[in-house]
């Protein structure tokens, strides 16, 4: 099972939706892991839609479980990648190059999906133009308050910053513009009472 | 009272013969003060005391935003219409006194917009062209397609084309010229918006084809003053302030309501803003909705209407009022 259910929380959490066919001049789908399987129902729903998409997919580590589906869905163009600073440069092209009526839809982690509605967001799209919808994993895009440095896929909390070091309360504060939640010093009045580390919704 | 109901009393500085069809009016306070400051886009409320009869009819600020010695706005003569244009018309001279309400904006540009793609036809212009002024000083990105009868009858179009001769694309429809709306929209730049100020069918044109090309609606703004219909005219019972009163056939329900002494909320007076949405309590016969604010739903639930341009007909009609 690849879906998962959030629990309700503060207003600054993004709801993820279920990507559904639009209209557009252009079609940008960009997913991670388990997110392929979003595309793919997405494909059953609507066959012609993925004939026009651009389609950047990066497996992480699924390895070959879902690449093949995928370029069987016969997009337009595929790229298949091995990270998201791989895929970035490719992603800020097609975004260059866009004009409104592009459509964008994100499947897969949190820190893919906002890492590209944050680059997105960036080059003039509107928000209501980008589609999400969680799959897989529910690792985390954090970034420290403190240090400002991203420390990608963490699973735990607390956690440890990968920049500075310090032990991390992870919030969920959420910031469209970095793409991230806010991860905040827990041990600052009392350094080195650190409450133990627990798996994410555990 | 209800937000822009506050008032400005006013004296009338200039009337201006535009052409044919449009005249202008320039108000500025009695009391010598500045106006207050308002946003390309919003309109003010006229009141216009016509012998017995008083009409509140909303119109777009033309004038520059930054300039808060006047207000001014432009009338199009409606010959078919209530009456409130041909008040302004024939009967507003310079040195009237009159009161206005203070701005409201309903159309306001979304500053966060890289660029700005602006659709207007007819008397349409009239908020572009203060959001044009309040853009020039920013440097702002804009692009204006005005669609007009005849040049006899292109409002300010000598203005626009002189001022902005790179960014103004103007449309006569005598000589056959229309807007390439599907070519416009392709390869417009990322976070473009869209704002359409015209007739009705020009407003549907615009937003359908750009929701077909994939544009968010978030993206696309429009606003369209519905003047109130004249009909039959209809008894209403207003629950809460125990009165019954009867609608005119030349007045709008909010007109009646307010004749007969009951403070009802308004903003745009044009269907648009939602802000009179009132409730209804019983009805026997059938409601004539004018307005572009209820949702279908709410439409055939038969319980709201918004008494600033919509109508009923039939033998009772209660409101929680």
């Amino acid at each position: 099972m690849t879906k998962f259910n959030f629990p309700p929380s503060i207003a600054s959490r993004p709801i993820w939706g279920t990507l559904e066919p639009r209209k557009g001049k252009a079609h940008l789908m960009i997913a991670d892991a388990e997110g392929a399987e979003a595309l793919i129902d997405l494909a059953n729903a609507a066959p012609a839609l993925l004939t026009m998409a651009h389609l950047i997919y990066l497996p992480k580590d699924t390895g070959k479980r879902y690449s093949d589906a995928l370029a069987a869905l016969k997009p337009a163009s595929i790229y298949v990648g091995p990270s998201y600073d791989a895929a970035e440069s490719r992603i800020q092209r097609v975004l260059s190059d866009a004009h409104m009526g592009l459509q964008i839809y994100l499947a897969g982690t949190e820190g893919l999906m906002g890492r590209a509605m944050s680059a997105a967001l960036a080059a003039g799209l509107p928000l209501a133009a980008i589609q999400t919808e969680h799959r897989g994993s529910v690792a985390r895009r954090m970034q420290c308050v403190h240090c400002k440095g991203i420390t990608e896929d963490v699973t735990t909390d607390p956690f440890v910053c990968a920049h500075c070091g310090l032990n991390l309360f992870v919030r969920d504060h959420f910031s469209r513009r970095i793409g991230a939640y806010q991860g905040v010093c827990v041990d600052a009045e009392d350094p080195g009472e650190v409450p133990p580390q627990k798996e994410l919704y555990s | 009272m209800s937000a822009g109901t506050a008032k400005i009393a006013v004296r009338v500085a200039e009337v201006v013969d535009v052409n044919e069809l449009v005249k202008r009016f320039k108000f500025v306070r009695r009391d010598g003060g500045e106006m207050p400051t308002f946003s390309g886009g919003a309109h003010t409320v006229v009141e216009m005391r016509d012998g017995a009869t008083t009409r509140l009819n909303p119109y777009s600020l033309m004038s520059d935003p930054g300039d808060r010695s006047a207000f001014t706005i432009s009338v199009r003569r409606d010959d078919e219409g209530r009456g409130g244009s041909l008040f302004m018309h024939n009967k507003v001279k310079p040195g009237d006194e009159m009161v206005i309400s203070y701005p409201v904006n309903l159309f306001s540009l979304d500053l966060r917009a890289r660029k700005h793609l602006m659709f207007a036809g007819g008397i349409g212009i009239t908020p572009f062209l203060a959001q044009i002024k309040q853009l020039s000083h920013a440097g702002g990105n804009f692009e204006l397609h005005y669609s007009v009868r005849t040049a006899a009858l292109g409002s300010y179009v000598d203005e626009l084309t002189t001022a902005h001769p790179d960014r103004v694309h103007i449309y006569y429809d005598d000589k056959k010229q229309a807007i390439d709306l599907a070519t416009l929209l392709d390869g417009q730049p990322l976070g473009t918006h869209i704002y359409v100020c015209g007739p009705k069918g020009m407003i549907d044109w615009v937003r359908n084809t750009a929701l077909d090309h994939g544009w968010p609606e978030t993206a696309v703004h429009y606003e369209e003053f519905l003047a109130p219909q004249s009909g039959k005219p209809f008894e209403v019972e207003l629950a809460k302030s125990g009165k019954t009163i009867t609608v005119g056939e030349h007045q709008s329900l909010l007109e009646a309501i307010e004749a007969a002494g009951v403070d009802a909320p308004y903003l745009c007076r044009g269907g648009a803003c939602g802000q009179c949405e009132t409730d209804v309590i019983a009805h026997e016969g059938k409601f004539i909705h004018n307005d572009h604010w209820l949702t279908e739903d709410q439409r055939t639930g038969c319980n709201k209407i918004m008494p600033c341009v919509s109508r009923f007909e039939g033998r009772r009609l209660v409101l929680d009022r």
